[in-house]
C-alpha cells in the first residue's frame, strides 16, 4: 500500500511540474488556464499523499518530495518526459495518464484504511474534471496522425517504473535546487 | 466570557474566504466541527480543493480568531471526502450570486460528465438569463469554471460541483 501511495504522489508531483511548463505558452488562453489549474490540483494531491506517508514514516512531506536522490523516485517514465512545446504528445500523455490514474484511485477508494479511502475519494472528485478535459481533447484529436503516433509511442511508458531518465535529472535539479541551497529550510 | 462552540462559530463566521471574500468560511461549509474543552478549541476543517493555496491562510486566520477569544486553537485539517459544494450554506450561495458567481449545481451520485456540464442550466448571475454556455471547465482558481452568457454577452465564473 505504502509503495502504491508513493508511486501516486511521485506521479502527481512530477506530472504537476510538467503540466505547469505550459503556463503562459499553451496554444490558447483556455488551455493555459486549464493546464495551470490541473498542475495545481496534481501538486495538491501529491502534497496530501506525501503528508499521509510522512506520518507513517516519521518524516515530512517536503522531505519526501524534495530530499530524495533521483533514483529513489517512483514516478513512471510517462510523467518524466518534458513535452513542451509538443501539444499532440502532451494530450496523448494526459489521456493515457488519466486512464491509468482513474484505475489506481478507484482501487485506493476501496482500501480498508479509512484515511486512504477518504483521501482517494476526494482526489477522485477533482480528477473527474481532468478526465472530462482529457476526453474532450481525445475526441477532438482522434484520427490525427501526430496524436495517434504519440499514443503509440507513449503507451508503453505508463507502467514503466524502472528508474529515472536523463530528462528527469534536469527536472530534479530544478525542483530541488532551493532546498539543496539551504538544507533544512522551512517556509 | 465563557467560550462555547456557538461563540467560536460566530467568530469563525467573520473570516472571509481569502479568494472569494464575499463569503465567510462558515458560509463555505469548511468548518466541519467545533469542540470546546476548557480553554482548548478543536476545529475540524475540510479543504475545498487539495491544491487550494488559501488553505494555510484559512488555517492561520482561524487560529488567530480563536486566540482573540482567549482560547488555545487546535485546527485539524481533515483530508477526506466530507466537504462538498453542497455544504455551502443558502446564505453563502446567495452572496456568491450577488457578486457575480453562479453557485454550484447539487452533487450527484456519480462523477460529473461533459454532457452534464454542457447541458445543465446555469443562470447568468448578472442578467438572470439561462442562455449560458460552458466556456472552460477550468478558471482562475481550481474551484471555478468559466461560462458565457449569450444574452448579456458577459463571461462569468461558476463554482464547480465537487
Amino acid at each position: 500500500m505504502s509503495e502504491l501511495l508513493l508511486e501516486l504522489a511521485d506521479d502527481e508531483l512530477i506530472l504537476g511540474w510538467r503540466d505547469s511548463e505550459w503556463t503562459g505558452i499553451a496554444p490558447f488562453l483556455e488551455e493555459d488556464v486549464a493546464f495551470s489549474s490541473i498542475a495545481q490540483n496534481e501538486i495538491g494531491h501529491a502534497r496530501a499523499v506525501y503528508e499521509l506517508l510522512a506520518r507513517e514514516r516519521g518524516t515530512t512531506a517536503d522531505e519526501l518530495a524534495f530530499d530524495r536522490e533521483p533514483a529513489e523516485y517512483r514516478c513512471s517514465a510517462l510523467v518524466q518526459l518534458r513535452l513542451v512545446p509538443d501539444w499532440a504528445r502532451t494530450i496523448a500523455r494526459h489521456v493515457l495518464y488519466e486512464e491509468e490514474d482513474e484505475r489506481r484511485v478507484k482501487e485506493l477508494m476501496s482500501s480498508e484504511d479509512a484515511e486512504v479511502a477518504g483521501l482517494a475519494a476526494k482526489i477522485d472528485r477533482e480528477e473527474a474534471y481532468h478526465r472530462i478535459h482529457a476526453q474532450m481533447w481525445a475526441e477532438r484529436l482522434r484520427g490525427e496522425p501526430r496524436y495517434e503516433a504519440a499514443l503509440e509511442e507513449l503507451r508503453p511508458l505508463v507502467s514503466r517504473r524502472d528508474g529515472t531518465s536523463s530528462e528527469f535529472a534536469g527536472l530534479w535539479e530544478e525542483m530541488t535546487m532551493v532546498r539543496r541551497s539551504v538544507p533544512g529550510a522551512a517556509w | 466570557m465563557v467560550i462555547t462552540a456557538d461563540r467560536v462559530r460566530e467568530a469563525l463566521a467573520e473570516i472571509p474566504d481569502p479568494e472569494i471574500p464575499v463569503i465567510s468560511l462558515v458560509d463555505l461549509g469548511v468548518v466541519r466541527d467545533v469542540a470546546v474543552e476548557g480553554r482548548r478549541v478543536h476545529v475540524e476543517f475540510t479543504p475545498t480543493f487539495l491544491g487550494c493555496p488559501a488553505l494555510e491562510t484559512m488555517r492561520a486566520a482561524m487560529e488567530e480568531k480563536i486566540r482573540e477569544l482567549g482560547a488555545e486553537p487546535d485546527v485539524e485539517v481533515v483530508l477526506d471526502d466530507s466537504w462538498s459544494t453542497d455544504r455551502i450554506t443558502p446564505e453563502g450561495r446567495e452572496k456568491l450570486r450577488a457578486s457575480g458567481f453562479a453557485p454550484p449545481a447539487p452533487r450527484q451520485a456519480g462523477a460529473p460528465t461533459l454532457v452534464q456540464l454542457t447541458s445543465q442550466v446555469f443562470r447568468c448571475p448578472y442578467c438572470g438569463s439561462t442562455e449560458t454556455r460552458l466556456d472552460n471547465i477550468f478558471g482562475p482558481t481550481p474551484c471555478r469554471s468559466i461560462r458565457y452568457c449569450e444574452s448579456c454577452r458577459q463571461p462569468f465564473e461558476q463554482f464547480k460541483t465537487i
